[in-house]
């Protein structure tokens, strides 16, 4: 997808973190993802426009109905809401 | 993107506002001024300062219940220490005697607010004027119309419901 942005690092599985471009809280995941040094793609779902930005709110609300931001999936499984350090730190294996 | 001076200006206004309220912006200053740039940076694709920290629809009357501050600011205050996006703290949280809690997402999500907003509560025969609640601070008022502004916190007449 072309609005994913990808940080190489680490591969701990398919990790994508949806996030907002405004948030603060969005910022310490992608700054904790980077500092662990995992892989991962992350999107700025604020940023997007027309159908690209419903199909991709889409996906954010199969994992999390609230659609609620950040929301970081790994491998299509594990899931986690918010930005909870320990949560994700295990969800990435890190 | 806001310009640092705008964002260092309306900081410093939300603080006076806020402290002359009652209310505590977050200490941490940075984090603070990321979350202010982002309200100036919705306030410019939107033309309201809608919550920098959840995903605004662009259309004021579906966003009015996040347009900072929220209608959730104070319940998440009394229950974890910081409102959603941590701008606002309780007093303890900005002495530093205190961490705020996570704050888990207490706006319902779309499909349970578009139930909500179909949904109207019944007025009794008997109350001579409608009775309106302000959604942010709680204030009521017995008048047949809602006031152009809150007289208590400031928010704009849409931010009220009709409670009785």
């Amino acid at each position: 997808m072309m609005a994913m942005q990808h940080v190489p690092g680490v591969d701990r599985g398919r990790v994508i973190l949806y996030a907002l471009s405004t948030c603060g809280w969005c910022a310490r995941t992608k700054e904790l993802l980077t500092d662990l040094g995992v892989g991962f793609s992350y999107v700025y779902v604020d940023l997007l426009t027309g159908e690209e930005r419903d199909r991709v709110v889409r996906e954010v609300e199969r994992w999390n109905p609230r659609l609620s931001f950040p929301t970081v999936v790994v491998d299509d499984a594990k899931v986690v809401v918010g930005f909870r350090e320990q949560e994700i730190r295990e969800a990435v294996g890190a | 993107m806001p310009e640092p001076a705008d964002v260092d200006r309306f900081m410093r206004d939300l603080d006076l506002e806020a402290e002359a309220g009652g209310y505590h912006l977050n200490p941490d200053p940075e984090f603070t001024r990321g979350l202010v740039r982002g309200l100036l940076a919705n306030r410019e694709r939107y033309g309201y300062i809608s919550c920098p920290c959840r995903l605004a629809s662009g259309n004021r009357e579906d966003d009015v219940d996040i347009i900072c501050p929220c209608d959730y600011r104070d319940p998440d205050l009394a229950d974890y220490g910081a409102c959603y996006c941590a701008l606002y703290v309780t007093a303890d949280v900005q002495a530093g005697a205190r961490i705020p809690d996570p704050v888990p997402e207490r706006r319902p999500p779309p499909a349970e607010r578009e139930r909500q907003k179909a949904g109207y509560a019944a007025v009794p025969e008997s109350l001579k004027f409608p009775v309106w609640r302000c959604r942010v601070c709680g204030y009521l008022c017995a008048r047949n119309e809602p006031p152009e502004i809150c007289p208590i916190c400031r928010v704009p007449r849409d931010r009220f419901e009709r409670f009785m």
